[in-house]
């Protein structure tokens, strides 16, 4: 649905347009303002029910009295322009003339380790949200980065136990060409072994992002006559690369493990086209089961929105949640106290309960694990559970030795 | 041998090759009619996919018949033909005296356009489209089931090139567009209506795009992004066969295809860069391309673009430099978000600047300056992190690495000229680009670096910031000093005429490599303080959009005007950093903002400013 906005703090900005500004007293009492930047423009399709998402909830927290007492908070959305360098001007925006609390939000791996650099830098806490890469909770992680949502390692374990035990030797990988690709790809092979004793690897191929020659790709794999297949494509991409495969018969009879594809923003373009029974990790709206909260957050969101909720829109509510709950606890907005209190904070959340684990800085929110079908001619999900992030992630020792002591 | 599946791989990279040649058929086309090096073609490959899954299902809900598909993807390649004259009348029309760079910066604006334009239409998700009907299945050949979609498709390339071929032969438009391409002069003065035969091109070359963007729906699903994923390699394609070259785009097109089939055996993750490889080596063995001809009006003496007489400063300009220095020295005053977006301008305006050095000054146009900025960051940057060297260092490190770097590339890229010399440095920046985001190990790949921030004692925004002004005053006048002497009238002369400038006993290629690797360097220091002023590297900062916004700020400024480009970066920068917190469609007023100063500053915001002083009192 075309949707053009123009906040009114934009228009504001704009009235005011390059005259210097008194800075916002975040004294006590006032309105508790978070700076949430994010790839809007473009990656529209997951951060436009994102912000909607957020927009929700801090409606709700705030008709509800508030945090820390009865103040308000506010979220100030900009676009990160979806490169590092952009991504950072805009953090010194926030925190400079928005005078925000913090900051939440980014989409692409490397704006979110950009902007955790810099929020190490300028010692403000920093909730990622969207970026998977696993450096930004280990290798690069800092004491001011935390990530709420599954990390790539994560998300591929949960599919790996999902085929444990099969008899699927022969595997091949197709993968975008950039970080988030390569290291699920990593991860995929790490994590098989131990799952499939005496499982290969006979073929990978790493098509570049957005630009997949859909026809060489699948011919290619084919050709290493493989049992399984792991796929880590998504978005146009694995468009094009199911409906090159569904007519070359390159899934019959195949065993495919797919990253992401059940998430709502993937599923809903491949249609009628959706492969039967790929094992994915995805986002089942309508078939969550076991989670009292989440139904009155789908209602309200498809009420205010007329439309479905998507995994973004999921992702933004529990984020608000959490950091309400954050607010609520620390009772301060010293970012040093905030993160503190961050480390081990329990949220009940609508997808019940959301540690942010004080080692990694990692957050427990889960995702669903289920398979690929087409029900009325659209893509969806069956036998889904959720795999709760808690029993998905790095162990101890291995943060220990990736993350820098603090 | 596995000679079914080689067959089977061979004919996937035909019907590649075919839709990639429709595409850049039309671009040939428009450039060697028009000159344009015409940006927004991959906007009207997006908008016939776009048309295509609009107008398809809508047709197909009458009939299920392959008769109605097609008449469907022919409607909507008309449609986005329409679109191209649409361009063309209210656009380009206006703007045709001016240089033809200048051309380059308006297509630009209307890709930004586009595609905010096409999130508002048509919404941010991916829409898929409808198969072909009668050509859902596969066809078994030797045991191996191949689409008959994609069989179908290899018959629409060489079908298009033999319709293309008869209307440039056997009718008098055709005849035109020919004569055009060989020498436009020559045809104007022969009094052929020149405005027709642009419109009549713009349509012919958007309509191609558009049957592209139609043809496709069958295979890949209408996204928002499609426009800048095609419009790379349609370049690279319509530049291995020759500019202009309807035939040579054909036989790039089928080498290109081939290349990729048979690529992702052998190198799996090279595929990001195997065309630009190919583009390089077939530029520097065939500066024309495999068809193209050198231009005919090469030995002519034309109106030469750019910095023609550099002239001494009056009053009025020497005090309004003066203003802006002060200015900027005095932004720590106002606030310190003010000072994070001076110090950035400051560093865009000597990236501009050096490449206006090669732009405006010597008449190198290059595609890929972002490259020497983007490897002097990584210079400075790999320095403080992987060797624990102080910024000090890296900086002065910077311009050095660039400055190599530009000097092995500048070695083949002044070989050539004009466009050919552009898509040169194109395809040397993507090189740079593909070794530095696949480098994981040394370079973090595409996440980059972070970590690189400045000494304790610059740490401060305000420190840093009058830092990186006297670093690049000190440059940009230093820069300003070589246009102003000797060396630099010599590339002047250089570029008016290399011949002239070679009978008079000037080694035109040796300058030439001079001021490449002297702008590189420049560009280099100025990614160094990008890296400090960031904390961080990565490989966006080499890729073509940054290429294509120092283009941008430089052709705003005015590249007739030594100091213009500062201007042109201040204005840039400005317009987008109002414009990103305002709305999610930034880049649609972004967009509508360089068209709008394109039209209104014809020259430039210099041209304007030097026509102001000229206006009698």
């Amino acid at each position: 649905m075309p949707r053009f906005t123009l906040s009114r703090r934009a228009l504001g900005a704009a009235a005011l347009a390059t005259a210097a500004r008194p800075a916002f007293a975040q004294g006590a009492g006032g309105t508790i303002r978070i700076g949430e930047l994010n790839s809007y423009s473009r990656m529209a399709a997951f951060a436009v029910p994102y912000r909607n998402a957020m927009q929700q909830a801090q409606d709700e927290v705030n008709a509800a009295g508030g945090v820390m007492g009865g103040r308000r908070i506010e979220f100030v959305f900009r676009d990160d322009g979806a490169t590092p360098g952009d991504a950072v001007r805009v953090a010194e925006e926030l925190l400079t003339r928005e005078n925000v609390a913090f900051l939440a939000g980014t989409f692409l791996s490397n704006v979110g380790l950009a902007v955790s650099d810099f929020a190490n830098q300028r010692r403000r806490l920093f909730l990622a949200t969207e970026p998977l890469t696993d450096a930004l909770t280990m290798a690069q992680g800092n004491r001011y980065t935390w990530r709420l949502r599954p990390s790539t390692f994560m998300q591929t374990r949960m599919l790996v136990e999902a085929i444990r035990g099969r008899n699927v030797r022969r595997w091949a990988i197709v993968a975008p060409n950039y970080e988030y690709g390569q290291s699920a790809a990593a991860n995929f092979k790490r994590l098989l072994p131990a799952a499939i004793p005496g499982a290969e690897i006979v073929a990978e191929q790493f098509p570049a992002l957005g630009r997949i020659d859909a026809g060489a790709t699948v011919g290619a794999l084919g050709r290493s006559r493989p049992d399984g297949i792991f796929n880590v494509l998504f978005g146009p991409d694995l468009t094009a690369f199911v409906r090159e495969g569904n007519t070359r018969g390159l899934f019959e009879r195949r065993t495919v493990v797919s990253l992401l594809t059940g998430e709502p923003e993937y599923l809903i373009p491949l249609g009628e086209e959706t492969p039967e029974g790929w094992i994915v990790t995805g986002y089942p709206w309508d078939q969550v089961t076991g989670m009292p909260a989440h139904q009155p957050f789908v209602d309200a969101y498809r009420a205010r929105f007329n439309d479905t909720p998507r995994k973004g829109s999921l992702l933004g509510y529990v984020t608000v949640q959490v950091i309400a709950n954050l607010l609520n606890r620390a009772n301060t907005l010293d970012n040093e106290a905030l993160i503190n209190t961050l480390a081990d904070l329990r949220t009940d959340t609508v997808v019940g309960p959301v540690a942010m684990r004080g080692i990694d800085h990692q957050g427990t929110m889960g995702t669903w694990v289920g398979e690929t079908t087409v029900r009325d001619r659209q893509g969806a999900m069956r036998n889904a559970r959720y795999a709760d992030g808690a029993d998905y992630m790095f162990s101890a020792e291995e943060v220990r030795a990736a993350r820098r002591p603090a | 041998m596995e000679w079914d599946f080689l067959l089977i791989q061979a004919l996937s990279g035909l019907a590649s090759a075919s839709s990639l040649f429709v595409i850049a058929s039309g671009l040939t086309i428009v450039f060697g009619v028009t000159r344009i090096v015409n940006f927004a073609h991959g906007s009207f490959y997006m908008l016939g996919a776009y048309a295509a899954v609009t107008i398809v299902p809508w047709l197909l809900e009458f009939d299920r018949s392959p008769a109605l598909f097609f008449a469907g993807v022919l409607v909507s390649a008309l449609v986005v033909g329409v679109l191209g004259v649409v361009m063309e009348v209210t656009l380009l029309r206006r703007i045709y005296r001016v240089p033809e760079l200048f051309q380059l910066l308006a297509t630009f604006g209307v890709v930004l356009i586009v595609q905010d334009l096409v999130l508002l239409i048509w919404g941010p998700m991916d829409i898929t489209g409808p198969r072909a009907p009668g050509l859902r299945h596969a066809v078994l050949i030797l045991d191996q089931r191949f689409p008959a979609y994609e069989l179908f498709l290899i018959f629409v390339g060489p079908a298009v090139l033999a319709l293309l071929w008869l209307l440039m032969h056997r009718t008098r438009f055709g005849v035109l567009i020919r004569a055009a391409t060989q020498d436009r002069e020559m045809v104007g003065a022969l009094g052929v209506n020149q405005a027709m035969l642009f419109t009549g091109t713009l349509f012919l070359g958007a309509a191609l795009a558009g049957l592209g963007g139609a043809l496709q729906i069958p295979r890949v699903s209408a996204n928002p992004q499609m426009d800048l994923s095609i419009i790379a390699e349609a370049f690279v394609v319509t530049v291995i066969g020759g500019m202009g070259s309807v035939p040579g785009a054909f036989l790039a097109a089928l080498l290109i295809g081939q290349l990729q089939a048979f690529g992702v055996l052998v190198f799996p993750k090279i595929t990001l860069v195997l065309v630009f490889l190919l583009m390089a080596v077939v530029l520097v063995v065939k500066p024309w391309g495999l068809l193209g001809k050198p231009e005919a009006a090469a030995g002519r003496a034309v109106l030469p673009e750019g910095i023609i007489d550099p002239k001494r400063l009056d009053r009025a300009s020497q005090a309004l430099i003066v203003v802006a220095l002060a200015a900027v020295l005095a932004l720590p005053l106002l606030d310190a978000y003010a000072v994070k977006v001076g110090t950035e301008v400051l560093i865009l305006a000597l990236a501009a600047f050096s490449l206006n050095f090669l732009v405006g000054n010597g008449g190198i146009v290059s595609f890929g300056h972002a490259a020497y900025f983007g490897l002097g960051a990584y210079g400075a940057g790999l320095l403080v992190v992987r060797a624990g060297a102080p910024m000090e260092a890296a900086l002065a490190a910077a311009p050095f690495v660039a400055g190599a770097f530009a000097a092995l590339f500048g070695f083949f890229v002044v070989r050539l000229s004009g466009i050919y010399l552009a898509m040169l440095t194109l395809a040397f920046a993507q090189i740079a680009y593909a070794v530095v985001f696949q480098w994981v190990e040394v370079t973090g790949g595409d996440n980059g670096l972070v970590g690189v921030w400045p000494s304790r004692w610059a740490a401060s925004r305000e420190v840093y910031h009058h830092l990186v002004a006297a670093c690049c005053v000190v440059a940009i006048v230093a820069l300003r000093r070589v246009i102003h002497a000797p060396f630099g009238a010599t590339l002047r002369a250089a570029r008016d005429s290399a011949q002239r400038a070679d009978a008079t006993g000037v080694d035109v290629r040796t300058h030439r490599w001079l001021a490449f690797t002297l702008a590189g360097s420049a560009a280099g220091l100025a990614g160094g303080l990008y890296a400090f002023s960031k904390g961080s590297i990565d490989p966006t900062l080499l890729g073509i959009p940054m290429s294509v916004d120092f283009l941008s700020m430089l052709l705003l400024g005015g590249i007739q005007s030594v100091l213009g480009p500062i201007a042109g970066a201040a204005a840039f920068h400005a317009v987008k950093d109002f414009f990103m917190p305002l709305t999610d469609h930034w880049r649609l007023f972004l967009g509508l903002s360089i068209i709008a100063m394109v039209l209104v500053f014809p020259r430039g915001l210099a041209g304007f400013w030097a026509g102001l002083r000229r206006r009698p009192a």
